[in-house]
């Protein structure tokens, strides 16, 4: 999917499918309904007035028909010019001019296709409309102004329906947005580098010692079950149940990578019931070996330690590994850490925080300081 | 010493999981007993020294590995391999990645995914088994069949990321390289800097005037550079291209290149040697 364009840099008939196709799709709709509006406005002059429906008829179209097209090509060019000559003014954000200058548009569309549509109407129909000014100036305003009337209805009616799509339109995208994120989050989870790899172990393994395998599946299922329930949004699990998920991570990550890894986990009894959002270790434990200790020649250790300091959970996550890169600081910008902090500011708001940082003797710490429920 | 047509090809295997590294060799040993797997190396930079050393005819090498990576560890090897020895089969072996199959489809390099599915191993191996077979009748790597070697790697390598694990947001062209020296830092604008030269985790920079040292892997460096201006001629040295005054090709098919303004000759690997053809 293309991303869509910034919003406020393009004129509403150019987004969506930004094609000469949709353009024409518009025009082709508004001109439909401007028509609609003629054949019902010549029917009402017919009963009223009681003339030949067929002449009300012309007349009514020609004139409608006029006025929409200047209307709808005088604000399409007065939008066109805004677009040119200051592209960041409100008026250049959509084809829509703002009320002032469309309201000129309207004035001076209706006029002139009155004047254009009436001797459109004349040419076809072979009669005379300025017979109207043998009763004097009235008849003429008066056919002006419901005119205009009806120019203002209807550019009105168009404008909001424009209005509607448009919120329809961003509304979706931002859906799309929602969409992503979350498929983003899950795939950044189920990482496939580490799915693959560990089927292939798994793989391996069952014919090689098939219990250890037989263990190893135990865990990959329930970290499987543990990721897709975190991402369906399922509330807080007390901290021991977030230890025995990143538990079983390391022990698939322990069969993958052999004695490059050790691990160190350790949770104070006191602590163990206290309820954290799932999956919340596990994204750090990841990036600690994933960019920590798998490029590390000689791998290194993992130590993941709560504590309680003062009225805050403190878990941090310790590795031995190749250290934070200088330049890219990919690990605090990066997705996952990203998605740490989001879950943290959702669920705990400003009391919560996360710092990444090099650990002293080389390796990176990364910190969750989380507040205790009072007691 | 003259290579017999009977000698059995050799391989080595390049895998940091040594479970899997196992049941390649296990798997290999069943489709292809003949083939004698002389190592298993547990990260690029021992697969670099450990081909260099046995001479493999085919290598197996995971992309993604601690140290240098799959891509960086061929291309060192390629680079650094005997002038007189043909240039050893590479299979690349990935657990997933969207981006690198894309590559070793369009480079036409040979790769297996993990897990190794049998009958694809079956089938790279009666490929492999093909090649050294045509090697044999008629050796030599010369002109085309060399090229056939080089180009699947040069494509790979010209990815934006090769191998690495991290995908980096691309990055304007720098314009000007700012390096230490003391207590000054030097200015120097990248259209006069006439080359770049790897030195372990940093890079050199030479202009006419002064050589500065700056933090940054020649990895993350040529990204930044406009390709067009810049030449990479070997996996340590990026060069201005019009800075080259001429290229020079020796009785073993080295190339080095006289520069414009700098008195020392730098080397050109294989891998680039085809940018200085006469026109």
């Amino acid at each position: 999917m293309s991303t869509p364009l910034p919003q406020e840099a393009v004129p509403l008939h150019m987004t969506g499918d930004s094609t000469v196709h949709a353009a024409i799709r518009h025009v082709a709709s508004r001109l439909a309904a401007t028509v609609g509006v003629c054949i019902v406005i010549a029917a009402f002059l017919t009963a009223m007035r009681g003339a030949s429906i067929s002449v009300n008829l012309v007349y009514s179209l020609c004139i409608g028909v006029c006025c929409y097209s200047f209307i709808d090509g005088a604000r399409f060019l007065s939008a066109r010019w805004h677009w040119r000559h200051a592209p960041g003014s409100p008026e250049a954000k959509a084809s829509w001019p703002g009320w002032v200058w469309m309201v000129s548009c309207v004035v001076l569309g209706t006029v002139c296709g009155y004047a254009v549509g009436t001797r459109l109407g004349d040419l076809i129909t072979g009669m005379s409309s300025s017979m109207l000014f043998r009763y004097g100036w009235r008849p003429y305003a008066m056919t002006l102004a419901f005119s205009l009337l009806v120019a203002i209805t209807c550019t009105y009616f168009f404008y909001a329906r424009a209005r509607i799509a448009a919120i329809h339109a961003k509304a979706e995208a931002a859906q799309r947005v929602v969409a992503q994120t979350q498929l983003k989050l899950l795939e950044s989870q189920l990482e496939p580098h580490m799915l693959f790899n560990t089927l292939a172990n798994l793989r391996v393994l069952i014919a090689l010692d098939p219990p250890r395998a037989q263990a190893m599946l135990d865990r990959l299922i329930a970290f499987l079950r543990a990721t897709l329930s975190a991402s369906r949004g399922a509330g807080m699990h007390p901290l021991s149940a977030e230890f025995e998920r990143t538990c079983d991570y390391l022990a698939l990550m322990q069969v993958r990578m052999g004695e490059r890894l050790t691990t160190q986990l350790e949770l104070p009894d006191e602590l163990a019931a206290q309820p954290v959002p799932p999956l919340l270790l596990q994204p750090l434990v990841e990036n600690a070996i994933q960019h920590g200790l798998e490029p590390h020649r000689g791998g290194g250790r993992i130590h993941v330690v709560a504590s309680r300091e003062g009225n805050d959970l403190v878990l941090s996550v310790r590795d031995t590994g190749a250290g934070l890169d200088p330049r890219h600081r990919s690990q605090g910008t990066g997705f996952g850490t990203q998605q740490v902090r989001e879950r943290l500011a959702t669920v705990y708001g400003a009391r919560a925080s996360f710092t990444l940082e090099p650990a002293e003797g080389g390796g990176t710490r990364a910190t969750l300081r989380l507040p205790l429920p009072q007691a | 010493m003259p290579e017999t047509a009977a000698h059995a090809a050799t391989a080595l295997i390049a895998e940091d999981e040594s479970l899997l590294a196992e049941a390649l060799r296990a798997e290999l040993l069943a489709q292809w007993p003949q083939l004698d797997v002389l190592a298993i190396a547990p990260d690029g930079d021992a697969a670099l020294q450990q081909a260099l050393a046995l001479k493999p005819d085919v290598l197996f090498l995971d992309i993604r590995m601690p140290g240098r990576s799959g891509l960086e560890a061929a291309q060192a090897i390629v680079e650094d391999w005997p002038e007189d020895r043909p240039l050893p089969l590479i299979v690349y072996v990935t657990a997933y990645d969207q981006y690198a199959l894309q590559a070793f489809e369009t480079a036409a390099a040979d790769y297996l995914l993990k897990p190794v599915q049998p009958q694809r191993l079956a089938a790279t191996c009666r490929r492999l088994q093909a090649t050294l077979a045509q090697r044999v009748s008629s050796p030599g790597p010369h002109g085309a069949a060399l090229d056939d070697l080089l180009a699947p790697l040069r494509a790979l390598l010209a990815r934006p990321d090769p191998g690495g694990p991290v995908s980096h947001a691309p990055q304007g062209r720098l314009q000007v390289i700012q390096g230490g020296a003391g207590n000054t830092v030097h200015l120097v604008p990248v259209a006069q800097v006439i080359y770049f030269e790897s030195a372990d985790k940093y890079v050199r920079v030479v202009s006419q005037e002064r050589e500065l040292l700056i933090r940054q892997s020649m990895r993350d460096l040529i990204p930044q550079l406009d390709p067009t201006v810049f030449w990479q001629v070997h996996r340590g040295t990026v060069v201005r291209a019009d800075a080259i005054e001429t290229a020079t090709r020796d009785d073993t098919g080295r190339i080095t290149l006289k520069l414009r303004g700098r008195p020392e000759k730098l080397a050109v690997s294989r891998l680039y040697a085809h940018l200085f053809r006469a026109m």
